[in-house]
């Protein structure tokens, strides 16, 4: 009954892209990818000092496996899983660990975190690796357990890690859609991903669907990814001959790469309110991490390098590098002919939703898709913040059907419940409800800190409902005690009032009495006994 | 190395207040013309008397709230409020119709509410009721267009008039004045004359008043580019020209008589203005994309409503108020389902 609430129009594998449905709102972005992909993908050097942040991705740390000063061989973990949503990290090349530090991470922004310093022997030394070209022999689960050792996660940006998708309670899964409509303006890395090893993706996607059971594999690009279809079509029959691949062009309005517009687009389906893909029978990953998935079953190889896109008007040389795990971001803009003097911000992904970067100084994460570069000339704002005007754009760009604007005015009044019923939290953060704001009202971070007073607060109502159940159990206990007292007193009462009950009681009492002194007496007869015993 | 850490996203907002006011403006420009050409120059001393006004009430209630100035005068809202009002009053209208209008607009709308982005009710609205319950017979006294008239007044007379709220001896305002097409149509069914008989009439244009069915046209022109740029949606001046035409036809094929056109409707009076320029007022109106219809619908039936049974020949300040105050219930009954929700 709850299922079928759940799922009122499950949807037909078939049916999937079929034909493209509309998600509300969105926006028509300049997309500005042309200038990374102009030139060729090539491979960042290791550089001397790799840093190497312990907690990469969404779930807990692993274990360390690593102390200070040992060698370590490329390939090798230097943390251990011990379930399916802990990621493990692997060194990116062989050298020395230098040392356990804190140092800056990109999220959370501004801050420290614990990170290997792994210094490059410049050997390249691999460790023992365990390749299976033959993947089709392997089962789901072994599938499952060798990419989790393998540390795979998420690689559009979210890093959550991948063996938790693959393996949990849900109806029957029929359909993998892997993500390569990356629709945030400059960010290009998986467009260079998909012209350049596009058999390395629709392998992927074979076999995380084998791990799957699924029965296809969609792939949904952009459609201004001409060169991507392309390169898709050329290696499509050869790698995928049962034809369980297809890629499907969806049309590129801001944010329908996003996993739920995705879905949306594909299916006319939405994932349900505090639901997952999974209810819908779907599986949603990126087009990376598919193709490190392959790299992790074929060649045995985790992850350890990933392309990033370093764009953005202050780079001198917009370009997408393959870049080892742990290069600080310097590193990528000097590789990219460096940045303009007014370089006003760093960010992480793109201009949208990107993360602001504290420093040149942060490594580059399995999650790091794009590194961009903004000039002072281009976050210039003409006009301070005003008061909101209620114009209703925000309405007519949310993705999320909300009321950017009505969500704002509670927050900024504080009243974080009421914001919390019109479904503050659907709210995908994409962005285009400040992009449109005549106001300049920074809405985004009004969402964001409402969302964090909100999770506070749930967690101090869990704690003072933890603390009310506690209080009534005890007090429950006491009155039960009590009760129980009051019961056997009474009983003895009655019991006492009846003159020949008593009288027994009396009697027994005083047999008693003389049964216990007889028996000191005969102790007493005997003290050594009785200590010697 | 200095670098900037605000969150996302990192460009700046693509609009500003400043340019959708404006816009707003550009989009006036032709109608202003028109308006200009029809009934002589007293359009333009009305517009600088209600900017003036408006300015100097808007610095002065700044400064009296203790708000920055630069920012808020340079935001053209309370030029746009002006322009509004200026349009809606009679080209001859007395100096003091501005001050009492402008007055009401942006102190008593605007400021006393909060200021930009608070007030409850449409300023120029709320101005322009003002006046036509204080001053009915000076806002009933309108020229009668070019074509139809003896000769507009001149420049020097114009000013006159306005400055001392008396026409120059050489003018008599019998031949001036005309009544307007709606005012003529209601005294005229009121006098059981039949509408195909008032029509006669030669303010009477093809579909609505001579004159003011142009003018009417370019605000509609006007109103077009504001769509096309995205300063306003479509939902608002759809709702109100479709409910009007949705109710007045059935009732002008059943009575044709006594009932006018759909299109005389939209082309007299002030609705093809309220459609684009009034009742698309952001700040008073709704901000659902449905409630944005139930309002234009609501604006609509109401000024049908008063022009033919309440007490005055055009409604649409009085349907436009009465709409604001329930602008704020629309939006909550017409919450759109989010994302993921069940339907």
């Amino acid at each position: 009954m709850a299922d079928a609430e759940r799922h009122p129009n499950p949807v037909e594998a078939s049916d999937i892209g079929q034909r493209l449905y509309r998600f509300p709102g969105g926006l028509k972005l300049r997309h500005h990818k042309k200038m990374a992909c102009e030139r060729p993908l090539e491979r960042l050097p290791t550089p001397e000092r790799l840093y190497l942040p312990l907690k990469q991705h969404q779930g807990s740390t692993g274990e360390l496996l690593v102390e200070v000063g040992q060698q370590v061989q490329k390939g090798q973990p230097l943390t251990r899983s011990s379930n399916d949503r802990s990621v493990p990290i692997h060194a990116p090349t062989s050298g020395t660990i230098e040392g356990l530090r804190d140092w800056p991470v990109s999220y959370p922004p501004g801050q420290l975190a614990a990170t290997l310093v792994l210094v490059s022997d410049g050997q390249e030394q691999w460790i023992s690796r365990n390749p299976e070209p033959n993947w089709h022999s392997l089962d789901s689960a072994e599938i499952v357990d060798r990419l989790r050792a393998g540390g795979l996660a998420g690689l559009g940006g979210a890093m959550f890690p991948t063996a938790a998708k693959l393996r949990g309670q849900w109806p029957k899964l029929h359909t993998l859609i892997l993500n390569g409509s990356e629709c945030e303006p400059y960010i290009s890395c998986d467009e260079m991903l998909m012209r350049n090893h596009p058999e390395q993706v629709i392998q992927g996607g074979l076999i995380l669907g084998h791990a799957l059971g699924v029965e296809q594999i969609v792939i949904g690009i952009e459609d201004q990814m001409g060169a991507v279809k392309r390169a898709f079509d050329q290696v499509l029959d050869e790698v995928d001959p049962d034809q369980k691949c297809r890629v499907i062009q969806v049309s590129k309005i801001y944010p329908e790469g996003g996993e739920r517009q995705l879905i949306q687009v594909l299916t006319g389906h939405e994932v349900p309110h505090n639901g997952l893909p999974q209810d819908l029978g779907l599986v949603c990953l990126n087009v990376a991490t598919a193709a490190a998935a392959c790299e992790c079953i074929v060649e045995g190889t985790p992850i350890i390098e990933r392309i990033v896109t370093i764009s953005g008007p202050a780079v001198n040389q917009p370009r997408n590098l393959v870049v080892p795990l742990g290069t600080p971001i310097a590193e990528l803009l000097a590789a990219a002919g460096g940045v303009d003097d007014d370089l006003d911000r760093l960010i992480l992904g793109g201009p949208m939703s990107g993360l602001p970067l504290a420093s040149d100084q942060i490594p580059i994460v399995k999650g790091s898709n794009c590194v961009l570069a903004l000039g002072r000339e281009h976050t210039q704002r003409q006009q301070p913040e005003m008061p909101c005007i209620n114009c209703g754009e925000c309405v007519r760009v949310c993705p999320a059907s909300l009321l950017p604007q009505t969500l704002f005015k509670h927050l900024r009044a504080e009243q974080f419940e009421q914001a919390d019923r019109l479904n503050l939290f659907d709210c995908i953060e994409c962005g285009c409800c400040a992009h449109v704001c005549p106001s300049h009202i920074p809405l985004v971070d009004y969402y964001r800190h409402g969302k964090g007073q909100l999770r506070v607060l749930g967690m101090e109502d869990a704690r003072a409902s933890r603390a009310k159940a506690r209080f009534e159990a005890r007090e429950q206990r006491i009155e039960q005690d009590r009760a129980e007292r009051r019961q056997k007193r009474e009983q003895r009462e009655q019991k006492l009032q009846q003159p020949k009950v008593a009288m027994d009681e009396v009697q027994a009492a005083i047999e008693r009495a003389r049964q216990r002194k007889g028996a000191s007496s005969d102790q007493s007869d005997h003290p050594d006994t009785d200590s010697c015993s | 190395m200095q670098l900037t850490l605000s969150g996302p996203p990192h460009f700046p907002p693509i609009n500003t207040v400043g340019g959708i006011m404006r816009q707003v403006l550009f989009a006036l420009i032709p109608a202003l013309v028109a308006h200009c050409w029809f009934f002589g120059w007293g359009i333009l001393f009305q517009l600088a008397l209600a900017v003036g006004f408006a300015l100097a009430f808007e610095a002065v209630m700044l400064r009296l709230r203790g708000k920055p100035l630069q920012p808020f005068i340079s935001d053209y809202s309370a030029v746009v409020t002006a322009v509004l009002f200026a349009l809606c009053v009679p080209p001859l209208a007395p100096w003091w119709i501005s001050l009492t209008g402008m007055l009401f607009a942006i102190v008593i709308a605007k400021h006393l509410y909060g200021g930009l982005g608070s007030n409850l009710f449409n300023p120029t609205m709320v101005g322009l009721a003002a006046v036509i319950i204080a001053f009915p017979i000076d806002l009933s006294q309108w020229l009668a267009p070019r074509s139809l008239s003896p000769g507009l007044p001149g420049l020097a007379e114009t000013l006159r008039a306005i400055l001392t709220g008396q026409l120059p001896a050489s003018l008599n305002w019998d031949t001036l004045s005309q009544a307007t097409p709606l005012d003529a149509l209601r005294t005229g069914v009121a006098e059981n004359r039949m509408v195909t008989e008032i029509r006669a009439n030669p303010i009477f244009g093809d579909f609505g008043g001579r004159g003011w069915e142009w003018i009417a046209n370019f605000y509609l022109l006007g109103g077009l580019y504001l769509i096309w740029r995205r300063v306003i949606s479509w939902h608002v001046p759809v709702a109100v020209l479709a409910t009007t035409i949705i109710v007045s036809t059935p009732m002008w094929l059943l009575g044709p008589d006594v009932n006018p056109s759909p299109l005389q409707h939209i082309f007299s009076g002030a609705l093809v203005i309220a459609a684009f320029f009034i009742a698309t007022d952001p700040v008073s109106g709704c901000s659902t994309l449905r409630g944005k219809l139930v309002f234009g619908a609501g604006v609509a039936l109401l000024t049908l409503a008063i022009r033919r049974f309440g007490g005055y020949p055009d409604g649409v300040a009085f349907a436009v108020l009465l709409m604001n105050m329930l602008a704020p219930l629309i939006d909550r009954l017409t919450t759109p389902r989010a994302y993921g929700h069940p339907r």
